[in-house]
């Protein structure tokens, strides 16, 4: 009964958001304030219908509702129940429900915090949102029915694949989509202005914090994703551009260009037609990752149960959705007038300089993933992309992203004097071109070359950073004029900037020292035996059998220790799951801020030795640290004090009537 | 106007792209063809499934067009294909030689007996190295050779009556007749 | 019963794209750490055929596990690197390469992203040069301020303190 009534809730969903994409659109643009209207209850009543469902799902979960074909195929009786919860978005079904609960999530969230904005601009963003909605629940609807039943109901299920059976992939799914569906709403605001005809700088303000907190999701879903390959397949990886990451990463990548134009759109009036086009183009990618992910296009390491079928659906989808948004670029774009000039060294221009370079990774990216399609769709063979390639691309590329990082901050809006800008970063250049001889000298070896490289734009990145936040200091004497700084208006901006672009500094560290430096063997250990790796001395003591709640495991112990001193105890193990009988590996880890140690079991060999890979992994966690950086970074920058500020007082003043707002924001 | 047009660009490179995406949905991207087609098949020498004692070369099969099927008792879809096989060599147009791929003598051996037997002889590679040589990356595959020793075609996963009738009984017509 | 195990033919079929676990190297006897991290180096860059975009090191599949030993005999034997990759190649295509090789075919992949970026920067140069012809547009009108100040609510102090 319970299933029915989540089935029903999902059609009753769709139903609201047809209403939701019609007559507020329609009532925008026949001045029907009424209609108009209509928008924020129906986005109430969508999020409703779907918080129901999603209840629905993860109730028969937890009441193991083998009748349900989508819980006899993923859920078991003896699963932990967090496990039995994320068992919901564990597979292509569940996951589209949770795609778009959080879509509607998102759709509720504008109605109800951007209470700023004219009624009819929030009419037609929301309008725009209902549309991509029921792309997805029609989508669910007809191709990939959660809630579909099976009948006769098997006594057990199928259990969640072992490899999701863990806490950072719980979670994970739901940040990363979290922000894909975030940039929806910087996409609605694109659309609702493009079909007002007006693309100003409110637009931008409005569009601005949206997009900062889906970056937000996004670079924690995806950092969280990459934490998660590490500890858990086993192989002490952390990204192997693989066409499922490429898929995340495109997206992030865009909208940080999107991010830094619309600072350019809101402060200076410029780019507006580059703004609204990377808008469309963030959200496109992240529907495109969509489609990737599920339609069996590419082969990946993550990727769903490939179905052409739903491919073919999602193909279609994507067609209206971003063939459609691009028609109307290029019948609006056009009479968009763009202010707001510069000159050709300004910040304006470095900062079109680093949305290019932005775009021409994505674009790379790009092409090294569909690669294998394309020579495979044109007959000119099967190849393979893999990392070698996007490794070699990344590198030439990212340096330069990271030296126009530097000179931002430095830089004038409108107009820079080129000497006084040289006179401002000239100590940064000494001092990471010091830096950067004096990392790769001492290491004169093969990689030593990009060591320094690194080193070198770190500390540039660090030092720019550091002068321009003299700069800003410069009449805020003190450490409480500081903190009061931070809390003005612009404040956050300011400070988020700098957190964030630190965190590229210590990601960049990070990767490369692991990259180049770390140390990996493969062993053969008998119980007693010891080993020397990397200055540490690693003594195995044996294997024992231990019985988890769904699965038997072998666990290995390991004493490390440095010098005699007792350094960490590892245990790792090797799984065999109950249901689902593949081995499965988790890593004994022991972290640390400068390294990490990291251990993962092999086989059983003769006379109770074990295979082992031991692994001495420099400056690991610098890559995940670098990427909450990023992320507290953009949420300092998102909850500036002036975007509360403005609600605030709106919330004080006496909002426009809507037939008011109707009139100035008419259709151009 | 080409100040127009330059805003369909963005339009015009969607659209290569989901076409591009529309011609994937029917390409498998785990089929890798073998670029042993056109070359001379592999040499190799290896004991006869049924007699242990005795071998099988590369040079035992050339002479006339026959297929090549790879296969396996752990395999399930060659299980699938059997029945499909069994029909083919009934039909008497080709010959149908089998490389046990792999696999243990006495499973292998009591497959055939209990599910009939298409083969005209078995190659039985046990540690997978004459698989190798041929380019065999999962069982079963099916390669078709013409009478000079020269890979024509490989199937890549089961034989069925469908592909049967379109791909392979053409082809070997073809080689069969024409002077190849 | 038959549901069961149509449903665990499902699962099957659905998991095997999705599960794999992480490969346990076969004790590979080396004279060197040197060689040990050659071996690594080589075979990391040759793709599984039959797995989920899997190197060779990191896989454990049957043909993978095949393949390794394939290549240590090789390189016990003195072959070099480029020997065993043309072995591969001869055998499986280029596929087996994660680095696709440099030739005609493969132009489009390895010179296209600066093709591209030689565009992106023309383009740019041109954007910078319109910029500076422009004609002096005020970078926002005065009805846009006043709407802007009306939705925001914002007083004197207009302009942030960013520098």
């Amino acid at each position: 009964m319970i299933p029915e009534l989540g089935h029903f809730a999902l059609i009753l969903a769709l139903a609201m958001a047809l209403v939701l994409a019609i007559m507020p659109m329609i009532g925008s643009l026949s001045n029907t304030p009424s209609w108009v209207a209509l928008a924020r209850p129906l986005a109430w009543g969508q999020f409703t219908f779907l918080l129901i469902a999603f209840a629905c799902l993860v109730n028969a979960f937890l009441v193991n509702d083998f009748s349900v074909t989508y819980v006899a195929q993923h859920g078991n009786t003896r699963l932990p129940n967090i496990y039995k919860i994320s068992a919901v978005w564990g597979a292509h079904e569940g996951s589209l429900l949770l795609w778009a609960f959080i879509l509607s999530g998102w759709t509720l969230a504008v109605a109800l915090f951007a209470r700023q904005l004219p009624d009819v601009m929030i009419g037609r963003v929301l309008a725009v949102m209902g549309m991509i909605s029921i792309g997805f629940l029609s989508f669910m609807l007809f191709t990939s029915n959660p809630f579909a039943r099976t009948f006769p109901v098997p006594l057990e299920g199928g259990d969640l694949n072992p490899l999701l059976q863990d806490f950072g992939l719980a979670i994970h799914p739901p940040m990363l989509y979290m922000g894909y569906v975030g940039l929806s709403v910087a996409f609605s605001f694109a659309i609702a202005a493009l079909v007002g005809g007006k693309l100003d700088i409110s637009w931008a303000r409005w569009s601005r914090p949206w997009t900062t907190v889906a970056w937000v999701f996004l670079t924690i879903g995806i950092t969280l994703g990459s934490w998660w390959a590490y500890y858990e397949l086993g192989w002490g990886g952390w990204w192997f551009w693989d066409p499922v990451e490429n898929a995340s990463f495109m997206p992030w990548l865009a909208a940080t260009a999107l991010i830094h134009s619309l600072a350019v759109t809101e402060k200076r009036g410029a780019f507006k037609r580059w703004t609204v086009l990377l808008s469309l183009l963030a959200f496109s990618l992240s529907l495109l990752g969509t489609f990737l992910v599920r339609s069996g296009v590419l082969t990946s390491v993550h990727s769903f149960a490939a179905d052409p079928a739903r491919g073919l659906f999602i193909l279609i989808f994507l067609c209206i959705v971003i063939g459609g948004s691009l028609v109307l670029y290029a019948w609006r774009a056009p009479n968009v007038t763009s202010g707001g000039e510069f000159s050709a060294l300004s910040r304006e221009s470095l900062l079109l300089g680093n949305n290019l370079l932005l775009i021409m990774i994505t674009a790379f990216i790009l092409l090294g993933t569909l690669a294998p399609l394309i020579y495979d769709a044109f007959g000119w063979g099967k190849i393979s992309v893999g990392f070698p390639w996007f490794n070699t691309m990344f590198v030439i590329f990212t340096p330069f992203l990271v030296l126009l990082m530097g000179l931002g901050p430095l830089t004038r809006w409108k107009q820079q004097d080129a000497a006084d800008l040289v006179r401002q970063f000239r100590i940064a250049l000494l001092a990471s071109l010091g830096a950067g001889l004096l990392a790769a000298l001492p290491l004169l070896h093969e990689g030593s070359v990009y060591a320094g490289l690194a080193v070198m734009l770190s500390v540039w990145l660090t030092t720019t950073l550091l002068l321009s936040l003299r700069k800003r200091l410069r009449h805020r004497q003190g450490f409480g004029a500081f903190l009061k700084d931070i809390r003005a208006r612009g404040g956050g901006s300011y400070y988020g900037m700098l957190l964030a672009h630190f965190g590229v500094a210590v990601f960049t560290i990070g990767v490369t020292f692991v990259t180049l430096f770390d140390v990996e063997k493969d062993v053969r250990m008998a119980p007693g035996e010891t080993l020397e790796l990397a200055g540490y001395t690693f003594r195995f003591d044996g294997v024992e059998k231990i019985q988890g709640p769904n699965y038997r495991a072998d666990r290995g112990t390991l004493h490390v220790s440095r010098h005699g001193q007792d350094v960490a105890v590892l245990k790792p193990e090797k799984r065999t799951y109950l249901v689902q009988t593949r081995p499965m590996t988790e890593a004994g880890i022991d972290a640390g801020f400068f390294r990490d140690i990291y251990v993962s079991l092999g086989e059983a060999l003769d006379a109770g030795s074990w295979s082992l890979r031991l692994y001495y992994k420099p400056l690991v966690r610098w890559i995940w640290l670098g990427g909450i950086l990023i992320a507290i970074g953009g949420l300092l920058a998102a909850f500036d004090r002036r975007y509360r500020l403005a609600v605030r007082r709106d919330v004080a003043a006496t909002a426009a009537p809507p037939g008011d707002a109707l009139a100035t924001e008419g259709p151009a | 106007m080409s100040r127009k047009l330059r805003y369909l660009v963005p339009l015009a490179v969607f659209l290569l792209l989901a076409g591009l995406l529309f011609r994937g949905l029917s390409l498998d991207p785990k089929l890798v063809p073998s670029p042993l087609i056109g070359k001379p098949m592999p040499a190799f020498t290896l004991p006869r499934l049924q007699d242990p004692d005795a071998t099988i070369s590369d040079a035992d099969l050339r002479g006339e067009v026959f297929l090549l099927n790879i296969w396996a008792t752990w395999c399930t879809a060659c299980r699938a294909e059997h029945d499909v096989l069994l029909q083919l060599a009934r039909t008497g147009k080709v010959k149908l030689y089998g490389l046990n791929y792999q696999d243990q003598r006495p499973d292998a051996q009591r497959w055939l007996r209990q599910l009939g037997n298409p083969y005209v002889a078995n190659a039985f590679d046990a540690d997978g190295r004459t698989g190798i040589d041929w380019g065999v990356y999962g069982a079963p595959e099916t390669f078709v050779i013409d009478r000079d020793g020269i890979i024509r075609h490989k199937h890549i996963g089961p034989l069925t009556v469908e592909v049967v009738n379109r791909d392979i009984l053409p082809l070997i017509e073809t080689l069969k007749s024409g002077r190849s | 019963m038959s549901t069961v195990k149509t449903i665990l033919l499902a699962v099957l079929l659905t998991l095997s794209v999705s599960v794999f676990a992480a490969a346990t190297l076969e004790a590979f006897k080396f004279t060197s750490a040197a060689d040990e991290q050659h071996f690594k180096e080589l075979i990391v860059e040759l793709r599984c055929l039959v797995c989920q975009n899997q190197s060779l090191l990191d896989s454990d599949a049957e043909l993978a596990h095949d393949l390794r030993v394939e290549v240590y005999d090789m390189l016990q034997a003195g072959q070099a690197d480029t020997e065993i990759i043309d072995f591969l190649v001869a055998r499986y295509g280029d596929f087996v390469l994660y680095s696709p090789p440099v030739k005609p075919s493969t132009y489009l992949l390895w010179f296209g992203p600066f093709v591209l970026l030689a565009v992106a920067l023309v383009l740019l140069v041109f954007a910078l040069r319109r910029q500076r012809h422009a004609t002096d547009q005020k970078p926002i009108t005065d009805m846009d301020r006043q709407q802007l100040d009306r939705i925001l609510g914002k007083r004197g102090n207009r302009t942030d303190r960013e520098s």
